[in-house]
């Protein structure tokens, strides 16, 4: 027994050696240039690939393997480079949001390439030559290139010390982590600085991917399922600091493998537990340290809400008045569509909510709309309840479930809160993937139909557009109601609200839960329009979609949201259906959005409006 | 040496600056008087290129240097102390020197460490101090070394008298005055006129983004009414 447990220990520090390789470069990367990197994990992912095309093409030995292994480190530093120079460079003073939004298209775009390149079929790579054996300890064989990852961890990490303690180049990159600004003003290139910065964080990404090839296959799975623990790990250890995220990644390293053995079923759902409660006792990490100043000329005052122009109300009364009058003529697919489409304006209007007039960022809203479409689904299931008890249910638990998590989150601001809602909609996820008894697992919840008043789609839509659309506007009155004031006062300048009486934080627990509600009625329609759920619903693909449609509208006018909802999901509709490589459009399509609308559609259409008839309202 | 002419800065659609023109000469100190919020540290950082001119002239040494990148400007010689003197607390001494560390311009001696512990004895001790540990003055000494580490022609201080006690003060009066002899110029804000006094050779005062009066020191000791005018709370 107690050898069973120095080997699982051991092969626990193994793992954590990699993970600790991404999570290092991920922290670097983030306490410079402050961008969270999704794309760190394609990072990996891609040293993970061309490190098994180098290793094959090159002679067998020592020299080709080892060769092919740095060889793709380098080439995907050199990768990590050129997103640096072409995307990230340009908004590196956009909102938090809006940068992990760009990053998460470089995803999908690698996702697509990678398989145009190497094909969907898992890749194994050969072993590492003079690491193939293994040892006996304690009369238990260990592999003997296990242990050799064991060393890598520790090693890179003096070797990161030594290069960040000893060096000029070290000594720059420290200072311009705590005031980028400041190193500027001194007479050093930051452009250069971050662009190197870049590089050495993609290498060590690439690296912690090569290592991978003679441990486990090569597959198009590898990048978002590194990138979600990389991102525990550093957010566990302390955002910017290397200590801090090597002893996460050894924590979390250890909780997989031991988890495995004591708790075997919720796997998952442990390593967000143990995030979220580091979190909360806390708030910056283990090592990590409160930042000292905001960024100067980030963001900025929000502009006032104004009136919309004449011109977008008649637009916005003619749609109403087509979403009620065309839909008899619709066929049944254009019937779900549209039944969809409604669905998502609720749900992105209760991101926004929160987002927009309340400052707070949420990676992890589609958890709430997954609850309110299980809530119903599981009601429907095992209590045979009416779909109006399961719709009535799931703004309840969801909205239950956003004051038990908005608790923790809403203490947060920037990229831990919004790492905390992504590790509370990852533990919802792992929930509802994991405890197969009850939700179904993969297989989801089938058969939740409609009653036979609602089962025609035309009825059904007609049902959901009136809730919907009620709950948007519910929501967009509260904005202008005391409640809304106090929430964008507190937004704009939390110090001064509550100089004047306002409780910003019960303001915005009040403000998360309600969004939560909101989501959760759009969740129960969805489970009730698909007719089943899956885990998906609450998947973080599914909180991006959220994030696309605020952000595709635009966080800072009202009817962003509900224009961003509509197009993104038409938008997504077509690219599916027609373009194969769904996912390379999608993120290009997002890249652009961030690069060259960042202040969305409605935010677009209404710059240009008053260009021409001067501002609305004034 | 820096001649500014006409600059115009804004912090979105408010007017900070509205056409600020100034000069300093080699080896002259100019200070730029003013009250709270008339414009100091903004026109000192629209020269440095940290705030974006929307309009005017900046030359460096009969060179351009209006919209250029802070950067750039530093390499170009002109040294930045800002206000909340910004030390990297989690460097040691020794190491926000070597951030500020630039080759001197061809035929000039370069600032070194030793040299600027000369100037400053009393940072001479602290090498191995976080800078998050030293107290106001050390860290406003520190800040000024830092600059000087990059061997600028010209440096721009602001408001360095804040939260100072008068022993610090006047050890820094005196530090000034032997950067002036070395043939330094300076450009600073203040508000403390007895500091002002103590080290410059002509003042400037701005008031709502405009230059209002310019003179000597010495006149400007000697009009109590301007002084009144632009510069009694």
């Amino acid at each position: 027994m107690a050898e069973n447990l120095l080997l699982q220990a051991l092969s626990g520090l193994a793992s954590a050696s990699s993970l600790f390789l991404v999570a290092a470069g991920l922290t670097v990367i983030f306490g410079v240039t402050r961008i969270v990197n999704f794309a760190h994990g394609s990072l990996y992912m891609l040293g993970a690939y061309l490190a098994w095309t180098l290793v094959t093409a090159l002679p067998r030995g020592p020299l080709g393997f080892w060769g092919g292994v740095l060889g793709a480190a380098l080439l995907v530093g050199l990768i990590g480079v050129l997103v640096e120079v072409l995307l990230l460079r340009r908004i590196y003073r956009a909102p938090e949001l809006f940068q992990l939004l760009a990053t998460f298209g470089v995803v999908l775009i690698v996702q697509d390439l990678a398989l145009l390149v190497w094909g969907p079929q898992d890749l194994l790579g050969p072993r590492a030559p003079g690491l193939r054996g293994s040892v006996e300890i304690l009369g238990l064989r260990f592999p003997l290139y296990d242990l050799f990852l064991i060393a890598v961890g520790p090693a890179v990490l003096g070797l990161l010390l030594l290069l960040f303690h000893r060096t000029r180049w070290g000594t720059l990159v420290r200072a311009a982590t705590q005031d980028r600004e400041m190193v500027g003003a001194l007479g050093v290139n930051q452009r250069l600085l971050f662009t190197s910065v870049f590089f050495l964080g993609a290498c060590l990404a690439g690296l912690g991917g090569a290592l991978q090839l003679p441990r486990e296959s090569v597959n198009l799975h590898m990048d978002l399922a590194i990138i979600v623990e990389a991102f525990v790990v550093v957010v566990v250890g302390g955002l910017g600091s290397l200590v801090g995220a090597f002893l996460a990644a050894l924590l979390i390293g250890e909780l997989h493998a031991f988890g495995i053995l004591v708790f075997p079923r919720i796997t998952l759902v442990l390593v967000f537990l143990v995030m979220a409660v580091v979190l909360v006792l806390r708030p910056h990490g283990l090592l990590g340290r409160p930042p000292e100043a905001p960024p100067a000329g980030a963001g900025g005052a929000e502009p006032p809400l104004r009136p919309a122009p004449p011109a977008l109300r008649r637009l916005g009364a003619a749609a109403l008045a087509a979403a009620v009058l065309l839909p008899p003529f619709a066929d049944a697919y254009a019937l779900s569509v549209l039944t969809e489409m409604a669905i998502f304006v609720l749900f992105a209007a209760s991101l926004h909510f929160i987002m927009g007039p309340g400052g707070m960022a949420s990676f992890g809203h589609a958890a709430y709309f997954g609850l309110g479409a299980y809530a119903a689904a599981l009601l429907a299931k095992w209590a045979a309840a009416p779909m109006a008890a399961g719709l009535l249910l799931a703004p309840f638990a969801a909205g239950l479930f956003g004051l038990l998590f908005g608790w923790f989150c809403v203490r947060l601001s920037g990229v831990y809160a919004a790492m905390l809602t992504l590790a509370f909609a990852q533990i919802a996820w792992s929930v509802a993937f994991q405890w197969v008894e009850v939700t179904g697992g993969d297989n989801g919840i089938l058969g939740v139909w409609p009653d036979a008043w609602a089962a025609d789609p035309l009825a059904y839509y007609y049902l959901t557009l009136a809730f919907c659309l009620g709950a948007t506007l519910l929501l967009r009155r509260v904005l202008h109601a005391p409640f809304g004031y106090a929430l964008r006062a507190q937004r704009d300048s939390p110090l001064r609200a509550e100089a004047l009486g306002v409780d910003a934080f019960q303001v915005r627990w009040l403000a998360f839960s309600l969004a939560a509600l909101a989501a959760g009625i759009a969740g129960g329609f969805f489970a009730y329009a698909k007719g089943s759920v899956f885990p998906t619903a609450l998947s973080i693909p599914r909180s991006v979609d959220a994030l696309l449609m605020v952000l595709l509208g635009g966080v800072r006018t009202l009817s962003g949201p509900i224009v961003g909802a509509i197009a993104f999901t038409g938008l997504q509709e077509q690219l599916m259906r027609l373009v194969e490589l769904w996912r390379l459009a999608l993120g290009a399509v997002i890249v652009a959005l961030v690069l060259f609308f960042p202040q969305g559609l409605a935010g677009a259409a209404r710059a240009a409006y008053e260009r021409r008839h001067g501002p609305a309202g004034a | 040496m820096l001649e500014v002419a006409e600059l115009h800065a804004h912090y979105g659609r408010a007017h900070i600056l509205a056409g600020v023109s100034l000069s300093v000469a080699a080896g002259e100190v100019v200070v730029l008087l003013g009250r709270n919020g008339a414009g100091k540290s903004t026109t000192l950082k629209a020269i440095m290129g940290l705030v974006r001119p929307s309009g005017g002239r900046v030359r460096l040494a009969g060179r351009d240097i209006a919209g250029r990148e802070p950067f750039e400007i530093a390499r170009l010689g002109l040294g930045y102390v800002p206000e909340e003197r910004r030390i990297f607390t989690g460097l040691t001494v020794m190491e926000n020197l070597e951030v500020g560390r630039r080759p001197p311009p061809p035929g000039r001696p370069a600032w070194t460490p030793e040299r600027v512990f000369a100037l400053f004895p009393s940072l001479a001790g602290l090498r191995d101090r976080p800078g998050g540990r030293m107290s106001g003055g050390e860290q406003q000494m520190l800040a000024i070394a830092r600059t000087l580490m990059g061997n600028p022609r010209l440096i721009l201080l602001d408001e360095p008298s804040e939260g100072l006690a008068p022993v610090v003060l006047e050890r820094l009066a005196q530090a000034i005055q032997e950067l002036k002899a070395e043939g330094l110029a300076i450009l600073l804000s203040e508000q403390n006129l007895h500091f002002a006094r103590l080290v410059s050779d002509r003042a400037s005062i701005i008031e709502k983004g405009r230059i209002r009066w310019a003179g000597g020191m010495a006149a400007l000791m000697e009009a109590p009414e301007i002084r009144r005018r632009y510069l009694a709370l």
